[in-house]
């Protein structure tokens, strides 16, 4: 059902873990199916210089948390902003139709730790 | 690699001794049993034999028997043959919030077609309390469907004493026994039951047949309407190979299924017992109550189609009834009705044993799950070491 290269993120996931001094920190919940991802970013001179992140999900959950992680790092704030769903699912060689909410959950998990970080910059300058 | 297969539940291979009883059925013995020559003949004679045994291993007669294209039609013709035939006396039908689909759906649907439904809670292992059923007995009920046995948790019924109180009533009363044939005992009079359903592929037969007892005096309206085979209630030539098929696979597991019961419960507690091991696990269900080769757990922080995709990498075929295995992205509404929450429903797991099941295999999955779960914890956001 899930391409190779699903399957080779959820076997080897990138990034997993968490950042303890972390400049974002975004948490979301898939309201359709119930899973939870959080994600933290470490920004300097307004690149994204590591990320990391956890999920309680499936095995797309899991693999679109891994890649979104490969594709952010090294972006500034605002091309990592703008990556979508479809350029996760497209990264990894396309996902089932039903599995494709996964993917908004960690478009929409790295867009939480960005907002956190621009919170937090803001209220600091 | 070496594959191991613990989903018995789903579905069993088919044992030699019953596709060998099946394949003239194929080939020489191919005729319609409804031909009156030597080939339609011998075919209706397969047939008649097959009807025999099947009701003799329910403790019923021939003609209570009608061959079915599985559980699902089975449990189909049950509901809404009788909610059509028995109208006139009432439209209102019970049954269990832990049912297979194939009831739940089926009586749902008949809710929108006017008839009035009430779905009986379970409790904390999957139970329905006979009490539960007499109180919600009304004098327009004309049908109780309960199962006996839970596919998920495997949580074994009262259903002998729920159909005393409503046979009582003289309101009709089935069973989904797609889990249990081979694995308990079936007479159709100790069980108390007017409508009981079962399916080959559940035990060692082939998939795509079944059959539904039908208690003498019961009338039911037909399905599928067409030539006049299985006295009227189920038209289209019927699938000679596959009814051969599930009497042989029936009478086999009649057969062994007390030596094998056993043998499946040693292993079904060895198999839970090592899995408590882990923190934080819980089982689903009644141990008491349980079918002997039902093992299901919860691991709390972790999603259970992750764990099955690291089991499967392992060769270990298991299930779940997290959210994410469903094509609806509910999680399964039995563990809901269970009162477990969403978070933890997600991290269930299903090992259902059979035939080819040994020791050397309960130990091989015990050997693996710890790390995986231990894996999958270590990346989750709910856990905190
Ligand atoms: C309890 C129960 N009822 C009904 C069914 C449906 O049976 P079938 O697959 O033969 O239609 C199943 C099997 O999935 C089952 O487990
Ligand atoms: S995150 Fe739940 S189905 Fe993928």
């Amino acid at each position: 059902m899930y391409s190779d290269k699903v399957m080779e993120h959820f076997t080897n996931p990138r990034n997993v873990g968490e950042i303890p001094d972390a400049d974002g920190i975004g948490e979301v919940g898939n309201a359709r199916c119930g899973d939870i991802m959080k994600m933290w970013i470490k920004v300097e001179n307004n690149i994204i210089t590591d990320i990391k992140f956890k999920t309680f999900g499936c095995g797309a959950a899991i693999a679109t948390s891994s890649m979104i992680t490969e594709l952010a790092i090294g972006k500034t704030v605002e091309e990592a902003e703008k990556i979508t769903n479809r350029d996760v699912a497209e990264a990894l060689e396309g996902l089932p139709p039903v599995k494709m909410h996964c993917s908004n959950l960690a478009a929409e998990a790295l867009g939480a730790a960005i907002a956190d970080y621009r919170k937090r910059t803001a209220s600091t300058a | 690699m070496k594959r191991i297969y613990m989903d018995h539940a789903a579905t069993t291979p088919v044992r030699p001794e019953v596709w060998e009883a099946m394949l003239p059925y194929f080939s020489t013995e191919f005729g319609n049993p409804s031909s009156v020559y030597s080939w339609g003949r011998s075919a209706r004679k397969a047939l008649d034999s097959a009807r025999d045994k099947v009701a003799a291993l329910l403790g019923a007669s021939a003609s209570e028997i009608v061959f079915t294209s599985g559980g699902s039609e089975g449990a189909n013709l049950a509901i809404k043959g009788v909610a059509w035939a028995d109208q006139n006396k009432g439209k209102h039908i019970i049954t269990s919030a832990i049912e297979h689909h194939a009831v739940l759906d089926t009586v749902l649907w008949l809710e929108t077609q006017g008839f009035e439904v009430t779905i009986l809670p379970v409790d904390e292992y999957g139970l329905v309390d006979p009490a539960q059923v007499e109180a919600a007995l009304r004098p327009d009920t004309i049908l109780v469907s309960i199962m006996h046995a839970n596919n998920e948790v495997g949580t074994i019924q009262p259903i002998s004493e729920i159909g005393a109180l409503v046979r009582a009533r003289g309101v009709r009363f089935h069973t989904d026994a797609v889990q249990t044939a081979g694995a308990l005992d079936l007479n159709v009079d100790a069980l108390n039951v007017d409508l009981l359903s079962i399916s080959a592929h559940k035990f060692y037969g082939p998939k795509g047949v079944g059959a539904l007892y039908v208690r003498k005096g019961v009338r039911l309206h037909p399905l599928i309407h067409g030539g006049g085979q299985e006295k009227r209630r189920r038209a289209g030539t019927e699938n000679v190979a596959g009814i051969v098929g599930l009497a042989k696979a029936f009478e086999l597991a009649q057969e062994e299924r007390e030596a094998e019961s056993a043998r499946l419960q040693k292993l079904r507690d060895r198999l839970i017992e090592g899995l408590l091991q882990i923190p934080h696990t819980r089982v689903n269900g009644s141990l008491e109550r349980r079918l002997p080769n039902n093992v299901s757990v919860c691991f709390e922080f972790i999603e259970g189609e992750s764990l099955l995709l690291n089991l499967d990498l392992r060769g270990i075929a298991a299930s779940s009834g997290s959210a994410c295995t469903s094509g609806s992205l509910d999680p399964s509404h039995v563990l809901l009705a269970m009162g477990l929450s969403h978070e933890i429903a997600h991290g269930s797991l299903r090992l259902t044993l059979g035939r080819e099941n040994t020791e050397a295999d309960v130990d091989f999955v015990l050997q693996e799950i710890p790390g995986i779960v231990e894996r999958l914890r270590a990346m989750s956001p709910l856990y905190q070491g």
